[in-house]
């Protein structure tokens, strides 16, 4: 007899009205959501904040690059000896101060630039009095070349290779970008979805063994049933609940900003770096080409593909989950079954990280891309920069077999554990348990 | 009479360790049979072949004259040793859906539960969690869910076990009135005056093996030692037991009673009668006591379990 909508319904249920679970479901968003906005709000003080960098700038060869900014101001000192601009910065507590000595040649100047402030300065300001000094005197030194710098900035050219496939796809550096965006996301929320709900379910199945219901039930079902019930029902408990997060989270944030007015997604330490290069005609081109990256996906075999393989990667890895689950009495003797299971999962995230950027299609990628285990993730990743299909269909097929193929392995396991109570299980009990 | 259930030959091998080995047992329709054995004899082994939790080596199970089949479960109950609920699920919510994986409808799980919470006076803890109730108070709910189906077969696996005096009275009148209605049921404990009470059929496992099976009566006939308890009134305690002693085989022994009689215990041999026994005794005093001694279900275990 099918009691398999039964159990999806009660696990399902008993999942959903779990009071952590309606805490977590909706803390969680509130929670990320509040840490992002404070992580925001402090980072826009920071910005607001204006510093006062003083300069004193004895070969007067760079005195004009110094243009105040809305954070930074520059205070350019005149006809003071080094050791008087010093007291005079440090009395001011002003940030720091830039001394620019004056030597015989460039090449001279530049070993003797020196930075003087109380504390140690930030990075992103000394990198950026850096590049202003490089290319001032790089400009210097064309000049003393006799080279006409007007010129020289109307011959630059910039080259932005189109590419495109035999097959006609026109893909370009920003679609890239973009393409490993998706793969990352889709691969990260993979191994992060069958983390969080195989331990659920594990522990589902700790519990039914603990309360010593389990006899009574397995009297009613076969245990297969059970299994998949707990599995599915559980799932969709997290998919649920992710739904929600997504729901909530987005809500959260669209208040929070409109709130407090601020631009959540922007506030980086370089912002002021990014807005510049912003406005640059041909950065705009590139976000106008980031809308055309999207539709440039291929977008329906994404789709189907992040099913297929989400689904058929989460059941592969649930079932050992639940396996052992029922191979254990109490969450701690879960430890040592963990570890196979977290190796291949890490595994395929850094293969994903390391090599489907290096090189989507090279050898790495797809061993890694058709090994049941790491496929999910690795193929999830490769998918946006163009698999052959048959690539795919046998990938998901291999994955398929070996997910019956554990799930056999499971359901031996989980019949014989749940029933043994007391015994703290080896591998070598296991296989033992597999053979009963 | 037909057997309800029989197995034969069931043997059950976990790895080097035989847990059954080629037993056999037929359970009569309409009776209640005692499934009896030490710790670790193989009776639970045994209770899973029958309710299709773990599948046997060798041999087969007729449940009504038809191989056991998956459908099966519907007409058998099971209350395990082992046994528990999802504490954190609510009596009721629970009840249904265990009802349910059992075949039944959920309106007519519902019918049913309200005439067993009435009739074992549980019905205000429908919308209470198990981990709010007490351990007895648990355990009726499973007697309930065993039950609830209406099994052509009934399997209690210890079933008085965290019952106070009162409730286990209670449940062994529901199991005798079950049985009174047409159920079979198998009975698996350790507490020998309940299977004196209860039990028409015995099997005895021991150590994988069945040893002794039948009719409780016919067995006790069959470890009955003709021994017969007596209790005789005279002047002279002594003296009369040494004459008595020399005649037959006997011993000291004590029970109560409101006379200070001389109190034996008298092996009879084969070919000696019980009235032969009793006429000589009266030409020695006032009898006031003459009992044989028929073998309590736990003197049968205790030897059968030794000769092995």
């Amino acid at each position: 007899m099918n009691h398999l909508p039964l159990i999806i319904k009660r696990e399902y249920l008993t999942k959903v009205r779990n009071k952590s679970f309606i805490v977590m479901t909706i803390l969680s968003p509130i929670i990320m959501i509040a840490l992002i906005a404070v992580v925001g709000y402090l980072s826009q003080l920071n910005n607001n904040k204006t510093r006062t960098i003083s300069v004193l700038d004895e070969s007067e060869l760079v005195t004009d690059v110094f243009q105040n900014t809305e954070h930074t101001k520059y205070n350019l000192l005149n006809n003071v000896s080094l050791d008087d601009a010093k007291t005079i910065v440090e009395e001011a507590e002003t940030y720091g101060l830039l001394y620019i000595p004056k030597q015989d040649s460039i090449d001279a100047l530049v070993k003797h630039i020196k930075f003087y402030s109380k504390e140690t300065p930030s990075l992103s300001v000394i990198s950026s009095l850096e590049s202003k000094l490089e290319n001032r005197l790089r400009d210097v030194k064309l000049q003393e070349q006799g080279i006409d710098l007007d010129k020289l900035t109307a011959s630059r050219t910039k080259v932005n290779i189109a590419q495109e496939s035999f097959i006609g796809e026109k893909t370009s550096k920003i679609d890239s970008y973009f393409k490993l965006g998706f793969g990352l996301a889709a691969g990260y929320l993979l191994f992060m979805f069958i983390i969080i709900y195989g331990n659920m379910i594990m522990r589902s199945i700790i519990e039914e063994k603990t309360s010593r219901i389990i006899e009574v039930i397995i009297s009613s079902v076969k245990p297969i049933q059970l299994m998949l019930g707990k599995i599915i029902g559980t799932s969709l408990a997290g998919i649920t609940q992710f739904v929600i997060w997504i729901i909530i989270g987005s809500i959260l944030m669209t208040v929070v900003s409109a709130i407090f007015g601020i631009d959540l997604m922007q506030q980086t330490p370089q912002s002021e770096m990014v807005q510049q290069a912003m406005e640059n005609p041909e950065v705009a081109m590139e976000m106008q080409n980031l809308i055309a990256a999207f539709y440039n996906l291929p977008i329906a075999n994404l789709i189907i593909a992040f099913i297929l393989f989400f689904i058929g990667g989460y059941l592969l890895y649930s079932s050992l989950y639940a396996a052992i689950g029922a191979a254990v009495d109490n969450e701690t003797d879960t430890q040592q079954f963990m570890l196979p299971i977290i190796m291949p999962l890490v595994l395929a995230v850094y293969i994903g990280i390391f090599t489907v950027i290096e090189d989507p299609h090279g050898t790495v990628s797809t061993i890694f891309s058709f090994i049941p285990f790491t496929s999910p993730v690795v193929m999830l990743m490769r998918i946006p920069f163009g698999v052959p299909i048959w690539q795919q269909v046998l990938s998901f097929l291999l994955l398929v077999g070996t997910f019956m193929l554990t799930v056999w392995f499971a359901a031996k396991i989980y019949r014989v554990g749940i029933l043994m109570y007391g015994k703290k299980p080896s591998y070598k009990e296991l296989i033992k348990w597999i053979k009963y | 009479m037909k057997n309800l259930l029989e197995a034969h030959a069931v043997s059950k091998n976990f790895g080097d360790f035989t847990a059954l080995n080629k037993v056999s047992i037929s359970v009569p329709k309409g009776s209640i049979f005692g499934l009896l054995g030490p710790n670790g004899a193989g009776k639970t082994t045994l209770i899973r072949v029958i309710n299709q939790i773990t599948m046997p080596d060798a041999g087969h199970v007729l449940l009504d004259g038809e191989p056991l089949q998956s459908h099966h479960v519907q007409n058998i109950g099971y209350l395990p040793e082992e046994r528990g609920l999802y504490k954190s699920m609510k009596v009721g919510e629970q009840v249904l859906y265990l009802a349910q994986l059992k075949g039944l409808s959920k309106a007519e799980a519902k019918i049913r539960l309200k005439y067993w919470f009435d009739r074992l006076e549980i019905g205000d803890w429908w919308n209470k969690k198990i981990q709010e109730l007490s351990k007895g108070m648990a355990q009726k709910i499973q007697f309930v869910v065993t039950v609830l189906h209406e099994p052509k077969l009934l399997i209690f696996d210890e079933p008085f076990s965290g019952f106070d005096p009162i409730n286990a009275n209670l449940i062994k009148d529901e199991i005798l009135r079950l049985r009174d209605n047409g159920a079979t049921v198998i009975f698996s404990t350790h507490r020998m005056e309940s299977v004196e009470e209860l039990c028409d059929h015995i099997a005895l496992i021991h150590q994988s093996n069945k040893i002794l099976d039948g009719k409780l009566t016919d067995i006790k006939r069959q470890y009955k030692t003709n021994t017969f308890e007596i209790g005789i009134n005279a002047a002279d305690k002594v003296a009369l037991a040494e004459t008595i002693s020399q005649k037959f085989d006997t011993s000291i022994t004590d029970f109560r009673s409101l006379n200070d009689a001389l109190k034996l215990n008298i092996k009879l041999s084969e070919n000696e009668s019980a009235n032969d026994l009793l006429s000589y005794l009266t030409t020695k005093g006032e009898v006031s006591h003459f009992v044989e001694l028929i073998p309590s279900a736990n003197d049968i275990f205790i030897q059968a379990v030794k000769n092995n």
